[in-house]
Formats: C-alpha cells, sequence, structure tokens
C-alpha cells in the first residue's frame, strides 16, 4: 500500500489501482454522510479534487492521488457513507484507476513513512 | 491528563471531566470545548433523542439582574427586549432577544424570574457585547452581576425527566418553562425544563465547583451519555431552532426570523406597554407590512448537505438568487439533509421546491414546516 499527504491509500490489483482514505483520516472527518464519487471513464490529473466526502460538521475533498483514468467507482458508498467509517482500508475503497505515468507511484508513502507523517 | 492549553483558551468547571471521557476539544467562542466523544456526533444525537444527553454549556453567559422591586427589574429589561417581562411569573422562563436600533436581533437569550431577581442565560459568543449592551442600557438601580462562579449544564431527552426527578421528586412537578431550586446529589442548583434539542429537559445551573460531581453523578446513569457541540447543532437544526450568528443576527428582524411569536401582544402596537425597546418603529413596520423574507425548513431533495452560504434559486436555471441557507447539515434522526434559510416572503411557502448551488451545480431542495422533528416538551 502506498499513501499519500491527503490521507489516501492506493493498492495494487491487476492493472488497476484501488484507492481509498486511510483510518486516519476516517477518524478525522467523523460520521460520513454523503459520498459524491466520480464517474467511469473520467479522466483525471494529480491533484485534482475528485471525490467529494461529508462528515456530519463539514465538507472535504479528495484529490486524485495521481494521473490516470476512473474504471470503476464503488457505487455501494452512494446508499451507506457510513461505510467510510467502518472498514476504510478495506470494503469502503473509493474507485479503481488506470496510472498514466506509473512512476508517480514511487514519490508516494509508505506504510512506515505515513506512520511517521501522521504521528 | 495534562494537555497543552490551547492559545489562551478558557476551560469550563467539566474540562477534566471531558478529557477522561475521552473528547476531541475544539475551540469554541473562546473555550476549550469538546465537540465530540469516542460515540461520535451521529451516534450522540440519536443517543439523546432515545435516552438522555448531557451537555456542559458552561461557555455560556450566566447573569443576575436585581434591584429595588421585581417590577424596576422587568421594566428595565423590557427597555431592551420587545418582549413580556414584567407579566412573568415567579419560577418561570421566557425566551427573548436583544434588538438594536434597527429592529434587528443582536443576541437570543433565555431569562427567568427568581423571586425578585431576573436570571439572565445568554450565548457564549456575544457575552461580552451583551454585558456591554445591558450595562449602557439598564438604569443605576438595577445590579447586574455576572454569575462567574456558575457552570451549566443540559440534560436532554426522553430519559432526562426520570434521572432528575429519581433525584429531586419536586423535578417531577416542572412543566416545560419552569424554574426551580432544586436539590441534586447534595447539589443545590436552579434548574429550567427547557433546552436547545427539541427533546424534555432540564438546564441546570449550579455552583462551579460542585459542577464536576453533579456531572460524573449524572453520566454515571446507564441512561446518560455525555454530548459534544456537534450533535448539540444537529439536534438543534431537526428541532428548527436558530443558531445567533447563522439563523439570525444584527440584520435580521424578529418577524423575519419566525421569532415574533416571542413578542407578546402587551409590547405590540395597541397594547399597555407597547414599543419603548430599540428598533421598535422598524419591528412594527414589518408587523404591519409583513417581512420580506421568511426563515423557512429546507430539505435538500438528494442526500448531498446544503450547508451555510448555498444560494437558492426559484428555477433550475434562474439567475436571481432569491435566498440563502444560514444552517445546514445533516439530521440524523430524519436520517438526511436539512437546513434552514431566508428566502423571499413570496418562495415562502411549504412544499415550493427551490433549487440550491452546491459546488456549481443545482439541486432541488423544498421548503418544508418547521421543526423536521416533533417537539416532545413537557407541557
Amino acid at each position: 500500500m502506498k499513501f499519500t499527504e491527503e490521507h489516501e491509500w492506493l493498492r495494487q490489483d491487476g492493472d488497476d489501482i484501488v484507492v481509498g482514505i486511510t483510518t486516519h483520516a476516517a477518524e478525522q472527518l467523523g460520521d460520513v454522510v454523503f459520498i459524491e464519487l466520480p464517474e467511469e471513464g473520467t479522466t483525471v490529473s494529480k491533484d485534482e479534487e475528485i471525490v467529494v466526502i461529508e462528515s456530519v460538521k463539514a465538507a472535504s475533498d479528495i484529490l486524485a492521488p495521481i494521473d490516470g483514468e476512473i474504471t470503476e467507482v464503488n457505487s455501494a458508498l452512494t446508499d451507506n457513507p457510513g461505510a467510510v467509517n467502518e472498514d476504510p482500508q478495506g470494503e469502503a475503497w473509493f474507485f479503481k484507476m488506470t496510472a498514466s505515468d506509473p512512476s508517480q507511484m514511487d514519490e508516494l508513502m509508505d506504510e512506515a513513512a505515513y506512520q511517521a507523517f501522521i504521528a | 491528563m495534562n494537555r497543552g492549553r490551547m492559545d489562551n483558551l478558557k476551560r469550563t468547571p467539566l474540562y477534566e471531566i471531558h478529557c477522561e471521557l475521552g473528547a476531541k476539544m475544539v475551540p469554541f467562542a473562546g473555550y476549550e470545548m469538546p465537540v465530540q466523544y469516542p460515540m461520535g456526533v451521529m451516534k450522540e444525537h440519536l443517543h439523546t433523542r432515545a435516552k438522555a444527553g448531557l451537555f456542559d454549556v458552561s461557555h455560556m453567559g450566566q447573569v443576575l439582574l436585581s434591584g429595588p422591586s421585581w417590577d424596576a427589574v422587568a421594566l428595565a429589561f423590557e427597555a431592551l427586549v420587545p418582549v413580556d417581562v414584567l407579566g412573568l411569573a415567579d419560577g418561570r422562563q421566557r425566551y427573548g432577544f436583544f434588538t438594536n436600533s434597527a429592529g434587528g436581533i443582536e443576541d437570543d437569550l433565555m431569562f427567568a424570574r427568581r423571586g425578585d431577581d431576573l436570571f439572565v442565560v445568554i450565548n457564549a459568543a456575544c457575552k461580552d457585547s451583551d454585558l456591554e449592551l445591558m450595562r449602557a442600557g439598564l438604569p443605576q438601580d438595577i445590579k447586574m452581576t455576572t454569575l462567574d462562579d456558575r457552570a451549566l449544564i443540559a440534560l436532554q431527552g426522553p430519559v432526562a425527566g426520570s434521572v432528575i426527578a429519581m433525584l429531586d421528586p419536586q423535578a417531577a412537578e416542572m412543566r416545560f418553562m419552569d424554574v426551580r431550586d432544586l436539590s441534586l446529589s447534595g447539589h443545590a442548583v436552579w434548574a429550567s425544563r427547557s433546552g436547545y434539542t427539541g427533546e424534555d429537559g432540564f438546564e441546570i445551573s449550579v455552583a462551579a465547583e460542585e459542577a464536576a460531581s453533579l456531572a460524573r453523578r449524572l453520566t454515571n446513569d446507564a441512561d446518560v451519555a455525555a454530548i459534544g457541540l456537534g450533535a448539540r447543532d444537529s439536534l438543534r437544526l431537526e428541532a428548527g431552532l436558530c443558531l445567533y450568528g447563522n439563523d439570525i443576527d444584527a440584520t435580521t428582524r424578529p418577524l423575519a426570523a419566525g421569532l415574533g411569536w416571542a413578542m407578546q401582544k402587551v409590547r405590540r402596537p395597541g397594547g399597555a406597554r407597547a414599543g419603548g425597546f430599540p428598533g421598535a418603529e422598524a419591528i412594527f413596520a414589518e408587523l404591519a407590512d409583513g417581512p420580506e423574507r421568511r426563515r423557512v425548513g429546507l430539505r435538500p431533495a438528494g442526500r448531498a448537505p446544503m450547508r451555510t452560504g448555498v444560494a437558492l434559486f426559484a428555477q433550475e436555471t434562474s439567475s436571481t438568487q432569491i435566498g440563502t441557507v444560514t444552517s445546514g447539515g445533516f439530521g440524523p434522526s430524519v436520517e438526511g439533509p436539512v437546513a434552514m434559510g431566508y428566502v423571499a416572503a413570496e418562495a415562502a411557502h411549504e412544499s415550493g421546491v427551490l433549487w440550491g448551488d452546491v459546488r456549481g451545480k443545482r439541486l432541488a431542495v423544498e421548503v418544508v414546516k418547521l421543526p423536521f422533528v416533533p417537539a416532545n416538551f413537557k407541557r
């Protein structure tokens, strides 16, 4: 797993990269009440706002971690946004994407670096 | 637990308890306050409506006005609020608000008659300006005492009544907006049967040095959970209650805010003590002509919340803004987004569909009657 400074995790799954937010981020957000996912087929650039996530108190944006194309979104989250608080690093993945520049993954943090980052 | 003090923030007498209970503390109106506990905002909100929630509201201002007689105190206060104070019976509380010369609201408050004294509770964010307003507006023979040695705790929810009555059976006789001296677990308190959640409950003023002990006693009850400011906000929003600074401010006049009910007949044109408060002319004009805009309940059609500042339009594509959201978020008890805002009077009818601009997209929102959740006051 790789991590961004925006508290997203990325995991390779065949040709796709699965993206979600970390347990730390989910805890900081509090109860999630709404998620707006991007459309499948959308081309995204690194740091572009692509997911809106709202907790009881406030709205947050999730940024695209790398350049690429969205191949699949986890539409179960639309009906059950609370799943993000239950299993943020597993069942509550946000979307899958292809990487147009796989070397961008190398710039991201590994688990140890992320743990140090949030300490 | 010894945490570094956040930037000059004040702490209430319940600070240690919040830390022990694992609260997430945030700055609020100059105080370090719990926004939530480990249970989280949603569960704290639902718990309050199902059982009983304990809120630390010691950051709010508590003031006692005393003078040569009840009449003198009441009439002096009436010069600051468009409300019947003189007619308040001993042991009763009312809702009111300070007005300014334009008829706008400077702060909303609760006031109660305790014998010949007037006990006033004001918002934390407006404490300093309210005290200044009272000092400047009250005659010399009215003494104003800020009760900085008292804490304020609220217990709200369907079980609150039995929890308090178990400690002092007299509480069972109290109806909504009654105030009484009670003895709770050996602590002498001033209690009012009122709150900010739409549920039955009590607001309890107690000596600061006894507050922690009383709070611990209450949270020891299996049905009582500590509740933070996050849930306090979602509870009051579902109850259709105004938050000063959001839904009412110095530019909002009472009728537009839907608070005309708090202005009793005796202070209105034709009443025995009509006028005599700041902004009477503007408020009476609004009574005669109707307000230009009205506060309404709003139910976004989808799942996306509409928050403070969202612009409202009459049509999906029109460019003329007809209103604004002043408070908005998610209502756990109604399982969907809820909001309040002001719309042009002609657009303010129930079941009208308006359009809110959310992140550049127009989303449908229905005008609905407040409250979103029926009130459970003990009448």
